[in-house]
């Protein structure tokens, strides 16, 4: 009792002090964070306001802070619709569409396919995964020097049958204006897919093993299984990856780069090739931050709506 | 621990004093000469240096290449932080002239006497509003044939001297089984191979007019037409797998004897030089048929930023070296390009060293030294590139007809000027 006596004559300043320092303690999360915050709010959404800014300009070489109006964005509109010869501009966003939707769908479905088989309780999984995720460790410049060598017809694949005797045999698209594009989408989905497998292999072991029991006991065929059971609940994983991808395919700069050097006639590029192309090299900054901020407009129209849909249905 | 904290400071920040108490005697120098070749070459600039107390300092630039090196530049001009000089092409130099941010190096041009021994031509770039603003370093040519000369044997062909013959050439060369024209089928190449089949079907007026005055009537001419189809003519004679590659690559395969013909720069010269091949006994250099007394010409300069004055000493020496007799001698037999002064003895270069020497000099008196406009010396880059997306698009087959190419080229030019 007389501890609590004691106590309470000296709370006053304690609990004073106490609450200095709980509040220092509730305070400690946003204080550590305050710098990144702070970084991401000026170096990223500060930036992509002045690149806003800037396509409003007629900035050239260096940026100009006068606004000229929209200029830029009626050359890349008038761009849009120059189909033959195709501009600069429309194959870029052309070329987008191939890209991503190919290296997304391929992506997600080969990912999905390698994950259910080794699923199966296969022996030497250890040793099998790390095969697969491998590609992910490299960088895209690796990727694409690699590729680049190997579909080349003079070097790899073409080359290399015709020695060993298949002299028919004929692939070229690195070199073709039509199909260079689609060697991008090669490489890319040998680059991505073995890390889908992984994140979907993590997916289906957080599968209750019940349901499937369940569901065989009720006569599912295996197919029927993992049509109506299985990848429903992958739902989860489906966005993750989707997510991951998008990202990945729109900033895909360097894949184009070090596999084509933009391809014959400037048929491999994507938007951020063309954006760093006029931007610095030809000196059209206007026109650059105009395409890099319909880039970002394009990927907002698509993102946002799916993370809004996806994202609402959890509290449920 | 906070004590040690503070004299750790305290002398990290005395050595920065020091440091920069020095920086008078040092040389920040922004290039891209990394190369074997093209480091030994600028090696020689550096001795000289050195010689009168000079140390030189490489600013360090990421992933290597023009591109970056500009890219690098445009963020320390941003930040005020000027090196003491950088090396840059054609218009950029102007570019940034413009800006306000270049040096001046009038007084140390008329001791030297740079105003009548640098061609006129290359002052159009390192001379802004009557100020000196750039050391020319060198200058290229992009009007050249690379022979094979055991090839040229083998199917007894002789120096083409018209662009009929050129293709008769070709031909041969064909009918013997090797490949005609060694190309690397990437947009600057083709352009540059284009400046030269211009000047050939068009003549020296007709290119000065076209591709540095980018008069419409010209651009939209039948000659332009015609100079579309030889190129098509040209494009026939490649492999089928020349889209992409590199050009030093190309100069292999004629090196190598797999090809007949290189169309390139004079830069082509140092890969022969490096597989120790001599001019005359294993390789040829012709000027491109139909061109020669006229130089397509593109150059590198220093271009001389708007230091402090602590450090103006520095870039005198440093712009004094660069031009100097022995210093231009030197770097460019070694670069495979010829001196950026006409005064220059031409004892040490070898044969194609000594033809180019006196084009320069004979197009330079007679008024037939063009800027390339696909080197970024006929237009600026926002034209230069988009005159190479039409030229690379008509070689690849986006663009079909040599009508369609005209047209498309006066389009691109307009939108871009």
């Amino acid at each position: 009792m007389s501890t609590v006596a004691t106590s309470q004559i000296k709370l006053t300043p304690e609990r004073h002090r106490a609450s200095v320092r709980s509040r220092l303690q509730d305070a400690l999360p946003k204080i550590v964070l305050a710098p990144s915050f702070a970084i991401t709010i000026v170096f990223v959404y500060g930036f992509i306001l002045w690149t806003i800014y800037l396509s409003f300009t007629n900035s050239k070489t260096f940026p100009s802070y006068v606004i000229t109006g929209s200029r830029a964005y009626q050359r890349l509109w008038g761009w849009t619709f120059d189909t033959d010869p195709p501009s600069s501009w429309y194959t870029s966003i052309t070329n987008m569409g191939i890209f991503g939707f190919l290296y997304i769908a391929i992506c997600l479905a080969l990912g999905l396919f390698l994950a259910i088989l080794l699923d199966q309780k296969i022996r030497g999984e250890g040793v099998l995964r790390p095969i697969y995720l491998y590609p992910m460790a490299l960088s895209f410049i690796v990727t694409g020097v690699a590729w680049k060598w190997f579909l080349d017809p003079g070097l790899g694949l073409e080359q290399t049958l015709h020695q060993w005797g298949w002299t028919s045999f004929h692939f070229d698209w690195i070199k073709n204006k039509d199909f260079v594009i689609y060697t991008v989408v090669i490489a890319g989905v040998w680059q991505a897919s073995g890390f889908i497998m992984a994140m979907f292999l993590a997916g289906l072991r957080g599968i209750d093993g019940e349901i499937m029991k369940a569901a065989q006991i009720d006569g599912a065929t295996t197919f029927q299984l993992y049509r109506r059971i299985v990848i429903p609940l992958l739902r989860p994983i489906f966005l993750s990856a989707f997510i991951v991808l998008a990202h990945l395919a729109i900033k895909s700069y360097d894949l184009v780069v070090a596999l084509t050097s933009g391809g014959p006639g400037g048929s491999a590029w994507l938007p951020s090739n063309f954006m760093y192309e006029y931007t610095f090299k030809r000196n059209e900054m206007a026109v650059g931050s105009a395409s890099a901020v319909i880039m970002l407009m394009t990927i907002v129209a698509i993102i946002v709506p799916y993370l809004y849909s996806e994202l609402r249905e959890k509290p449920r | 621990m906070l004590r040690k904290l503070l004299i750790g400071t305290a002398l990290a920040s005395g050595l920065a004093f020091a440091a920069h108490a020095e920086d008078v005697k040092e040389v920040q120098m922004l290039h891209w000469w990394t190369s074997g070749g093209e480091a030994a070459a600028l090696n020689v600039l550096k001795g000289d240096l050195a010689k009168e107390g000079y140390a030189w300092k490489d600013v360090p630039v990421a992933g290597g290449g023009g591109d970056a090196a500009m890219t690098a530049l445009k963020a320390m001009v941003a930040a005020g932080n000027y090196p003491t000089a950088s090396q840059m092409l054609g218009y950029t130099v102007l570019d940034y002239a413009a800006a306000g941010v270049m040096g001046d190096l009038t007084e140390t041009a008329k001791k030297e006497g740079w105003d009548k021994s640098v061609p006129a031509a290359l002052q159009k770039f390192s001379v802004y509003e009557g100020k000196w603003v750039a050391a020319p370093v060198n200058v290229h040519s992009v009007n050249w044939l690379w022979i094979n000369k055991a090839v040229m044997d083998k199917i007894g062909g002789t120096e083409p001297k018209t662009f009929d013959d050129f293709v008769a050439l070709l031909d041969k060369a064909k009918a013997a089984g090797v490949i005609p024209l060694a190309l690397g089928g990437q947009n600057w190449q083709e352009a540059t191979m284009f400046d030269s089949v211009v000047l050939s079907t068009g003549g020296p007026e007709f290119y000065k007019k076209a591709f540095n005055d980018l008069d419409d009537a010209s651009l939209k001419s039948d000659t332009m037409k015609k100079s579309f189809d030889n190129l098509a003519k040209l494009v026939t004679y490649v492999d089928p797998n020349f889209s992409g590659r590199d050009w030093n690559l190309a100069t292999a395969m004629v090196i190598k004897g797999d090809a007949l013909v290189q169309v390139m720069g004079d830069w082509a010269k140092g890969e022969f030089h490096a597989a120790k091949k001599t001019p005359g006994t294993d390789f040829l250099c012709y000027r491109f048929p139909g061109t020669d007394g006229s130089v397509i010409y593109n150059s590198d300069m220093f271009g001389m930023f708007n230091v402090p004055d602590d450090r103006k000493a520095a870039q005198v020496a440093l712009a004094t070296a660069t031009l100097s007799k022995s210093f231009q001698s030197a770097f460019n037999v070694v670069k495979g390009s010829v001196p950026a002064r006409t005064d220059v003895p031409d004892t040490d270069f070898d044969a194609c060293g000594k033809k180019g020497i006196a084009d320069l000099k004979a197009a330079n008196d007679g008024g037939t030294l063009f800027g390339s406009l696909a080197q970024g010396y006929g237009a600026p880059p926002a034209v230069a590139n988009a005159y190479k997306d039409v030229v690379s698009k008509f070689v690849h087959g986006q663009i079909k007809t040599s009508d369609e190419a005209v047209t498309e080229l006066v389009k691109a030019i307009d939108d871009a000027k």
